[in-house]
């Protein structure tokens, strides 16, 4: 070990900056090596050792120096790497007085900090390219670097954490009371969730549609009672990992985990048994949590209109008032142009007259300088968008379209009419592009399809069906464009834990998109999936995490996340052209399927 | 709101129709933007103005200069071009109102924007 040790020293010396060979020459004196050629393992050391640095400057924005100083920076000791607490904190102390040893969540590396210089330089000494056995039975080589003298930790322990989950944490732990009850014996049956745990603690996260995240430890032989809002309105569950993080003062307490870094170790899952026991209610659910409650959300839900009044109201309430409320979030969603959208035109004899009904945030306005193009869309707000980016824009209904008949070169209509109730409107809308246009001006349509996978491949709809980590506002490219926004995938691995937001299996036969119309309610279709009926609401989470995207509204002072419902009618193969073909003086130039759409080319005549 | 814009809009109140053209303007606040000038772009705009529905709006506006129509060889003619870019896509309408030549339904034009929506009972047939 000792060998090791040193040659990692060494070829520090002969590689590094004149910074670190004063270090490295000051330490290795004292070992008294001399000198041979490095072999494969020391570069390897060495790379390992550099990239170590590399990694904390990128994570924490900390350097290391090359004097020797009281706080050592252990790369590979950290909790994200199942070092516990409890192993490396004996290591360090033979080495001489350990004033504090700072453990964050999920890194791989650890601080100490020692009494002295002297002592941290032998920790160093000893400790640098160590090899240690992790709490998993697997090897892991430690590589220690100074870190500055001064190092503020309570500042570099607001770098570790989120800063905006710290103080979301400390928001909720006033309500704790309100959200959970936790008690050590079975003594209670309430009209609640139970749930009680043998075997191994275990750490459960709960987290409100807000996005903030509260790790609660359940110790074993416990039992956990959830009423009111930590039931209803929280999701729990329990991460699928090896080790939980906890805190090293509290032993086998239940309760809050805090992000004192100064405190947190691991605490080793095992086999873990756990019952939940639930009262079936047999009466219609009157709880104060509407929003994320499946039978509240049913009872709301609106019918399949009957009549143009009943599509006009649907239209007002599940298309026209969301994307009113949407319209930013929505807007920022949408910067890519469709291409072949774009083709068609740039194809456009320089100087025409183009009216895009229906034309959301403006995408598409100002593709081909060459053209005068008008936007117009039902939402005030898009169009308030447009006119911020200076474009030509006015609100207006597709079935009503304000613009002069007969005098357009060309209209485009993009993922308009799928948004239209029945079958007559959207005729009746694309009717009413054919009266813009001059006798011989082309019409470019395109409208969702039911059918999301063509010729065995499936659309980019489909295809962007995927955990909603590292997603999704900022999508550039042209996928299928109306549910750009990816449904909430609950990322609790545990099966025993009920999620309010999701459906239990019985409510979902009664709720899902697969039967037919037998009560006439619309279903609810599932982001980025399959569609299984041609009328269903398509939910919008408005901002998918809120701690992440936008820290100042997340601070609950807010409701729920809010999702909205937009209806569609998704067309199937053949269904466009057919509606084309009752419309007059018009014909058919061109139909295709683009990225989960059908679209059509048409040319007034 | 553009002029030319405005050249382009018609009221769809129930029953209108062809009627519905040309909207009157009335303006309470107009700016003059800038735009870059590109004769070839203004002189294919020429015979798709309605020249009637363009004075009209010009006037109200107290727009002086405007040609009063297309003038012969006016592809080549910079002067008229220039005359007609500037009321064509300079002139912008931020505040006033529009209204049905036919039912004498107001449309508000707020921050540059025309609001054409209808009531359901307005467009109803």
């Amino acid at each position: 070990m000792p060998g090791t040790q040193v040659s990692d020293l060494k070829s520090s010396r002969r590689q590094c900056s004149g910074r670190a060979q004063r270090t490295h020459g000051t330490v290795m004196d004292s070992n008294h090596q001399s000198s041979y050629k490095l072999s494969k393992t020391e570069k390897k050391f060495l790379r390992k050792q550099i990239k170590a640095r590399h990694t904390l400057l990128r994570h924490e924005g900390i350097e290391t120096v090359s004097c020797a100083t009281r706080s050592l920076v252990i790369a590979n000791g950290g909790l994200g790497n199942n070092v516990s607490r409890n192993q490396l904190l004996p290591m360090l102390e033979k080495c001489g007085l350990v004033d504090a040893l700072l453990m964050p969540p999920n890194k791989p590396y650890a601080f100490v900090r020692y009494k002295t210089a002297e002592e941290a330089k032998k920790a160093y000494v000893t400790l640098n390219g160590k090899e240690i056995v992790d709490d998993l039975g697997q090897k892991i080589i430690l590589y220690l670097n100074f870190v500055e003298k001064g190092i503020n930790y309570t500042a570099t322990s607001d770098l570790l954490l989120n800063p905006v989950i710290d103080g979301l944490i400390s928001v909720m732990k006033d309500r704790q009371n309100q959200f959970i009850i936790l008690v050590l014996g079975i003594h209670y049956v309430l009209d609640s969730s139970l749930c009680f745990r043998l075997s191994f603690k275990i750490v459960m996260d709960f987290k409100h549609p807000d996005g903030v995240t509260v790790p609660v430890m359940l110790p074993r032989r416990s039992l956990l009672v959830m009423t009111g809002e930590s039931r209803y309105l929280w999701t729990h569950g329990i991460t699928p990992r090896k080790f939980d993080t906890v805190q090293a003062s509290k032993g086998h307490r239940s309760g809050i985990i805090t992000s004192d870094v100064g405190d947190l170790t691991l605490s080793k899952r095992g086999i873990r048994t756990s019952f939940t026991f639930r009262k079936v209610r047999q009466t219609p659910c009157n709880c104060s949590y509407p929003l994320v409650c499946d039978s509240q959300m049913k009872e709301t839900l609106p019918s399949f209109p009957e009549s143009a009044r009943e599509a006009s109201q649907l239209e007002r309430e599940y298309v026209h008032r969301v994307y009113e409320e949407i319209a930013e979030h929505f807007s920022s969603t949408r910067h890519t142009p469709w291409p072949r959208v774009v083709d068609f035109l740039k194809a456009l004899p320089s100087g025409s007259l183009v009216a895009d009904v229906g034309c959301g945030n403006g995408k598409y306005l100002g593709i081909n300088k060459e053209l005068y193009m008008v936007g117009c869309d039902r939402s005030q707000a898009l169009v308030g968008i447009c006119r911020e980016r200076r474009l030509e824009a006015l609100v207006g209904d597709a079935l009503a379209v304000p613009l002069r008949g007969g005098s357009w070169d060309a209209c485009i209509s993009v993922a308009v009419t799928h948004h239209l109730a029945t079958a007559e409107r959207r005729v009746a809308a694309l009717q009413e592009l054919v009266r813009l246009l001059r006798p011989g001006g082309m019409a470019l349509i395109y409208v969702w399809a039911m059918e999301q996978e063509y010729k065995k491949k499936k659309s980019k709809y489909l295809r962007e069906n995927r955990p909603r980590q590292g997603e999704e506002e900022a999508t550039h490219s042209h996928a299928a464009e109306p549910g750009r926004l990816l449904e909430q995938v609950p990322d609790a691995g545990d099966q025993d834990a009920p999620r309010p937001g999701s459906a239990a299996p019985d409510v979902r036969a009664a709720g899902g998109g697969a039967r037919k119309v037998t009560d006439a309610k619309l279903p609810v279709h599932t982001n980025r999936t399959s569609f299984r009926s041609q009328d269903i609401l398509v939910p919008w989470h408005r901002k998918g995490n809120p701690a992440r995207d936008e820290p100042v509204r997340a601070t609950g002072s807010h409701g729920p996340g809010p999702v909205f419902r937009r209806y569609y009618h998704v067309f199937c193969a053949g269904e466009l052209e057919e509606a084309c073909r009752s419309l007059s003086h018009v014909r058919l130039l061109q139909s295709y399927y683009d990225q989960g759409n059908w679209c059509v080319v048409l040319q007034k005549v | 709101m553009k002029l030319l814009t405005h050249n382009l809009l018609s009221s769809h109140v129930r029953g209108v129709g062809p009627r519905g053209f040309p909207l009157r303007l009335q303006a309470t606040e107009v700016r003059i933007n800038p735009v870059e000038f590109n004769p070839d772009f203004v002189a294919r705009m020429i015979p798709k103005v309605e020249w009637a529905a363009l004075l009209e709006a010009a006037d109200t506006l107290h727009l002086v200069e405007v040609p009063k129509g297309p003038i012969e060889g006016y592809e080549h003619d910079e002067k008229f071009l220039r005359q007609m870019h500037h009321v064509l896509l300079e002139v912008d309408v931020l505040e006033g109102t529009l209204q049905c030549p036919e039912s004498g339904r107001l449309f508000p034009i707020s921050r540059g924007i025309p609001n054409m929506l209808l009531s359901d009972e307005e467009t109803e047939t």
